[in-house]
């Protein structure tokens, strides 16, 4: 099904219909997200003001920009992780599914398990196995699959991701013991595990090489089936290749991270409205 | 076909004199430690020639009068080990949760204001620890060793051949760990607030619980370099003397019996044995210190070797 992208809110409210590929079993739907006039400080300092975004379920939308406009403090308001800062302080409305996630019966536990992130550096728990990694997720909420349910988890996220042929004779290895960019993609398998409704993605390839970078963009293609993708890249041909919906943040001099344009990708690179944007998907700045 | 040649920038003058001045200073500490182990050895010859080392280190009895002195510090270095291990059991627990509730829990300015007064808590002299342990600490302390002996008599170490509690190896070994709080606790604050913020975070952002966070990204990084901080506890312990000497009567009894009456250790000893017993019994003093530097200088030893594989060391 095709939504217009400038559907209203309560449209997201009914869940997208999701064809389920056969192999895999699929319990999760994709969910819509919707940021409403989100500002955020920290310290005191205002860093992102009034932004609103509408990130479309069962599409994948890119945040782009230059660096310190606040893409990576965006994405995190996302999921409730930019409370972890001390010191961090926001304004506005994030609405999942039409709910607002920063509502008082809103637990964060529960809603970082339905909106998982993956970082720019690669942080699986190094003293685990790339087992235990995956079901790591699973663990935190009290769930311990076994025996062949466990195995089948496993060889699936860890196929979604792009890793399992290259490490299923060593599921019993130690996660820091990865590559870089197989870190990485364990990464992502360990987010998918908890079936999230929602997948963040914070520059996820900036650490990989071209192959493995590929790897995840495909990934990313074939989740947008059933998770709604966010991603934040600096790579305009990666933006293009694996977004639907695009969105450029800028910051002024002393000024804090405003969006200047939103809209479908093709519109942003081919035919945006605004000066900045040809300029900044030209690499004229930034 | 080429030859390998060694690459390296290290021919700067200021490299070499910084190097050069770093370098002695690092070779002095070592030269004092053997020094202080030689003038040791030297001065308690007499003492260990008499009966020989292993007569020394494994009999019990310690008099310098009379016309048959003899040195024996196995009871006397049981004895420390057994306050040190009490020290430890009490004292690592609170030191560990402090650090973690400190790091992991407490608001920003509650942090500072606890981080000073566990600060000071360290440079209360010890003979104060001392006078305190046995006027305020004592007194509170005999009513539970007497309730531990009554109610847990089956386990060997609260079991006793006495009903009198106070001055023992127990009291003693509660009021040294007490007084080691403040540096485990800070070297454990250290590595809890070392473990990796993305690792942290990864957690989090899976729907962990603070708890959670601490079970299975805190702890697992932490385990080696807490286990230093414990040996660097125990280190501590072993070595208290002051506070010791004002509560202990000393034994010479080996025995389970920790809640009662006696107990001893070698540094305490020293303490209230110097001056006394003339030349030899100088000499068996000095023994005994000597013993007691080897036996602290291995158990730290062994924590900075831990602590800096753990903290230094990348890990898998
Ligand atoms: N923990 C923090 N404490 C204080 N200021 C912060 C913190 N994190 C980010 N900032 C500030 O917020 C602004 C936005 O940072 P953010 O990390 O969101 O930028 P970004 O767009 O993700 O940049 P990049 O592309 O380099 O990752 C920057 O000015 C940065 O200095
Ligand atoms: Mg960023």
């Amino acid at each position: 099904m095709r939504r217009e992208s400038g559907a209203a809110p309560a449209a997201l409210e009914e869940p997208a219909p999701v064809p389920a590929p056969a192999p895999l079993r699929t319990v999760t739907t994709a969910s819509g997200l919707v940021a409403d006039g989100v500002s955020a400080w920290f310290s005191g300092r205002l860093v992102i003001e009034s932004v609103s975004l509408e990130m479309e379920a069962s599409k994948v939308t890119a945040l782009i920009g230059p660096s310190g406009c606040g893409k990576s403090t965006f994405l995190r308001i996302l999921n409730r992780m930019h409370e972890v800062t001390p010191g961090a302080e926001l304004a506005g409305r994030v609405l999942l599914d039409g709910e607002d996630i920063y509502g008082p019966e809103m637990r964060p536990t529960e809603t970082r398990r339905r909106i998982a992130m993956v970082f720019q550096k690669p942080n699986p728990f190094p003293a685990m196995t790339v087992e235990d990694n995956v079901l790591s997720g699973l663990k935190f909420s009290g769930k311990r699959p076994r025996g062949k349910e466990k195995d089948d988890l496993v060889e699936e996220m860890l196929t979604r991701a792009g890793l399992f042929s290259e490490v299923k004779a060593r599921l019993k290895t130690l996660g820091g013991e990865l590559s870089g960019g197989q870190q990485q993609r364990l990464c992502i398998a360990r987010a998918l595990a908890v079936r999230p409704s929602v997948l963040l993605m914070d520059e996820p390839c900036s650490a990989l090489d071209p192959s493995s970078t590929r790897r995840i963009e495909e990934t990313m293609r074939e989740i947008a089936e059933e998770v709604t993708v966010v991603v934040v890249t600096h790579n305009m041909q990666q933006a293009q290749r694996v977004s639907d919906y695009c969105a450029l943040f800028l910051a002024g001099e002393n000024a804090p991270g405003r969006i200047v344009e939103k809209g479908s990708t093709k519109d942003i690179f081919e035919n945006p409205k605004d000066e900045r944007t040809s300029d900044y998907v030209h690499g004229r700045f930034g | 076909m080429s030859t390998p040649r060694v690459v390296t920038t290290d021919h700067l003058f200021e490299d070499r004199l910084y190097r050069a001045g770093v370098k002695s200073v690092g070779i002095g500490t070592f030269v004092l430690l053997v020094a202080i182990g030689a003038f040791l050895l030297l001065k308690s010859w007499p003492a260990f020639a008499r009966h020989g080392v292993i007569s020394f280190l494994t009999t019990t009895g310690f008099t310098t009068l009379g016309h048959h002195p003899s040195f024996g510090v196995a009871a006397l270095l049981y004895w420390s080990v057994v306050i040190a291990v009490v020290a430890v059991v009490v004292g690592v627990p609170v030191a560990v949760g402090t650090a973690l509730f400190i790091s992991e829990f407490a608001p920003r300015r509650l942090r500072a204001v606890l981080v000073t007064l566990i600060d000071m808590l360290a440079v209360v002299p010890s003979v104060i620890f001392g006078l305190w342990g046995f006027y305020m600490l004592q007194p509170n302390l005999v009513g539970f060793a007497r309730f531990l002996s009554v109610h847990l008599s089956f386990i060997p170490v609260f079991s006793v051949h006495s009903s009198v509690y106070s001055s023992s190896a127990f009291i003693a070994g509660v009021l040294v760990g007490i007084m080691i709080v403040p540096i485990v606790c800070s070297v454990a604050r250290e590595i809890f607030s070392l473990a990796p913020l993305g690792e942290r975070e990864g957690a989090l952002a899976l729907g962990a619980t603070k708890a959670t966070v601490i079970r299975s990204v805190v702890m697992p990084f932490a385990r080696r370099g807490l286990a230093g901080s414990v040996m660097l506890g125990l280190g501590r312990a072993l070595g208290e003397t002051v506070a010791v000497a004002i509560i202990v009567s000393p034994s010479f009894i080996i025995s389970p019996h920790i809640l009662q009456q006696g107990g001893a250790s070698i540094a305490a000893f020293i303490a209230l044995r110097f001056g006394t017993g003339g030349q030899l019994g100088s000499a068996a003093l000095l023994g005994a210190g000597l013993v007691l530097f080897v036996f602290t200088l291995v158990v730290n030893l062994g924590a900075s070797v831990i602590v800096n594989r753990s903290v230094g060391g990348r890990r898998a």
